[in-house]
């Protein structure tokens, strides 16, 4: 089987598809490209299923040895990307031939997306590829990649490259998941402060991970500290004793103690898995409804894409 | 507020509250709903997660389509009212543990903060019959009910950065196993040989929400040379 060489990790690089589920009642978390609709949009663009696995690239990028050709797409947030010298663009298909893949700084954004046609070739643990870093399994050994790992390939390429080749047409991130700046959505639970998150403005803080983006801000007043731990999803926005939420991603655990101010809507979590150290986050308080409306309105701009690429390809 | 009352957890989720109580019948009557539900396999189904006094319901809102939480919710209510908690005991599974020494490093403190003797700590911890309340906080840990209330201990203040695997400890009111190395708070009296979790098994998790526990004191010899 052909296998990557890792010849730099990167900041923080795992393989993800979109991730594990059936399985919370014995505390497995979701996990999965935090930025669903970014890895959805890479899948798509080198004609994947939707659940192949791809590298999820945080901050800064690997540097990886392809030995033959491959063909490639690099979505999400920007990523400086060199190819043997060549500046390779985002957002659509790129054609390689053997070399090496230079992945550097990533900007506008926090998270990267390198899929690669065929999908990474990981073991299924759980019926998913997706690395729970938590739990320590999935991906390649429940972890983050190493220099000299050797990263699987799911089939042999098909692809044909001499040369660095791309198409000079493209699929911005807006186009699946709105204005990168508008507020993110979220419905308010029945909690007395639910709607004050709305109110004030907020940054994402420095320690915010996989698990949780933590916010930063003026402290909302909170009594109750603690209740009865409850299941909790990717969206659950929480409120700790010391005021400041905290709104749970794909590796959020599977059931929590603290209050919640709602959920953010589906349809928002990959901008919200964009939001970077210091960032403003505002947010916006609407109906399921609205939410539900959302998701359908993304779920209809996924398909015309599906539908255009189909028809490229063809 | 009155019970049962359901809320929307996510965009594909429902969570119904029975109580706010941890309390062994509000627990029974979780993992009923649970198995109810799971039984019927509706085909939007994907994942139940059952809690102390809540059942949270996973589900595929592009089958279910416009309304998609109140027909969640009308499915619950109707899991609700067939569920039969008292049919659904869960397998009785027995858990070896070595108490104390380097096994339990909290054992001596612990049983002198209850002023009792540690013989009488372990004899006490080993004689509760436990059921499985959920799983959460990592992967496979299980939050047991039926501690003995007077052997409650305070959480460490702070917490070890180093748990080993399959510690078996006493945080608050409740008492659980650590399946994998880690941070943990827990006072630690003991430790089981037994693989509480690996995802590579086709079971991936040795307990069930809803499971029944007791644990048989080893020595440490037996401890090292697990399986007998």
């Amino acid at each position: 089987m052909t296998a990557w060489q890792v010849i730099a990790p990167g900041l923080l690089t795992t393989v993800q598809d979109q991730g594990r589920t059936g399985f919370g009642a014995i505390g497995v978390a979701r996990a999965g490209a935090l930025d669903a609709a970014a890895a959805w949009l890479g899948n798509q663009l080198v004609g994947n299923d939707a659940g192949a696995a791809v590298l999820e690239i945080t901050l800064r990028g690997p540097t990886l040895r392809l030995p033959g050709p491959a063909s490639i797409a690099l979505t999400g947030a920007a990523v400086q990307a060199r190819f043997e010298g060549t500046a390779l663009p985002m957002q659509r298909p790129v054609q390689l031939p053997a070399g090496t893949l230079e992945l550097g700084a990533v900007s506008g954004g926090v998270r990267s997306y390198l899929a690669v046609q065929g999908g990474f070739g990981v073991p299924q643990v759980m019926g998913s590829r997706s690395t729970d870093l938590r739990g320590g399994f999935g991906g390649l050994e429940g972890r983050a990649l190493r220099q000299d790992d050797a990263l699987p390939l799911s089939l042999p390429s098909r692809a044909m490259a001499t040369a660095p080749d791309w198409p000079g047409w493209w699929v911005g991130p807006e186009a699946i998941v709105g204005a990168a700046g508008a507020p993110i959505r979220y419905v308010p639970s029945t909690h007395g402060l639910a709607t004050q998150l709305a109110q004030q403005s907020w940054r994402a803080s420095p320690s915010s991970d996989r698990q949780g983006l933590r916010l930063q801000g003026q402290a909302l007043a909170t009594d109750s500290g603690s209740q009865l731990s409850e299941p909790v999803a990717p969206g659950t926005i929480q409120l700790p004793p010391d005021g400041l939420p905290i709104v749970l991603l794909a590796d959020a655990q599977t059931i929590g103690g603290y209050a919640r101010l709602g959920h953010v809507i589906a349809a928002d979590l990959p901008r919200l898995a964009q939001c970077g150290p210091g960032q403003a986050v505002a947010f916006e308080a609407v109906s399921l409804q609205q939410a539900q409306a959302a998701a359908c309105v993304q779920r209809a701009r996924m398909n015309r894409i599906a539908l255009a690429l189909r028809a490229r390809r063809s | 507020m009155s019970f049962p009352v359901c809320e929307a957890l996510a965009d594909d989720a429902l969570l119904l509250r029975l109580g706010e109580r941890i309390e062994v019948d509000l627990n029974a009557r979780a993992h009923a709903v649970a198995a109810a539900l799971s039984a019927a396999a509706p085909p939007w189904l994907v994942d139940v997660v059952p809690a102390y006094a809540s059942v949270a319901v996973f589900f595929d809102a592009a089958v279910l389509g416009d309304g998609a939480h109140a027909q969640v919710e009308q499915a619950l209510r109707a899991a609700l009212r067939s569920a039969a908690p008292s049919d659904t005991h869960g397998r009785l599974v027995e858990i070896p543990v070595c108490y104390g020494g380097p096994h339990g490093q909290d054992l001596q403190d612990s049983a002198q903060a209850l002023e009792i003797p540690e013989a009488e700590l372990i004899q006490r911890h080993a004689a509760g019959q436990y059921t499985v309340g959920m799983i959460g906080f990592a992967p496979g840990f299980p939050y047991l009910l039926g501690l003995d209330p007077t052997l409650a201990l305070p959480r460490l203040a702070t917490p070890r950065t180093r748990v080993p695997a399959g510690s078996v400890a006493i945080g608050g009111a409740q008492t659980g196993i650590y399946p994998r190395g880690g941070a943990g708070g827990w006072r630690l009296l003991g430790r089981t040989p037994v693989t509480l979790f690996d995802p590579a098994r086709g079971q991936p998790c040795l307990l069930s929400p809803g499971d029944r526990v007791r644990f048989v004191p080893i020595d440490a010899a037996a401890f090292d040379r697990w399986p007998p």
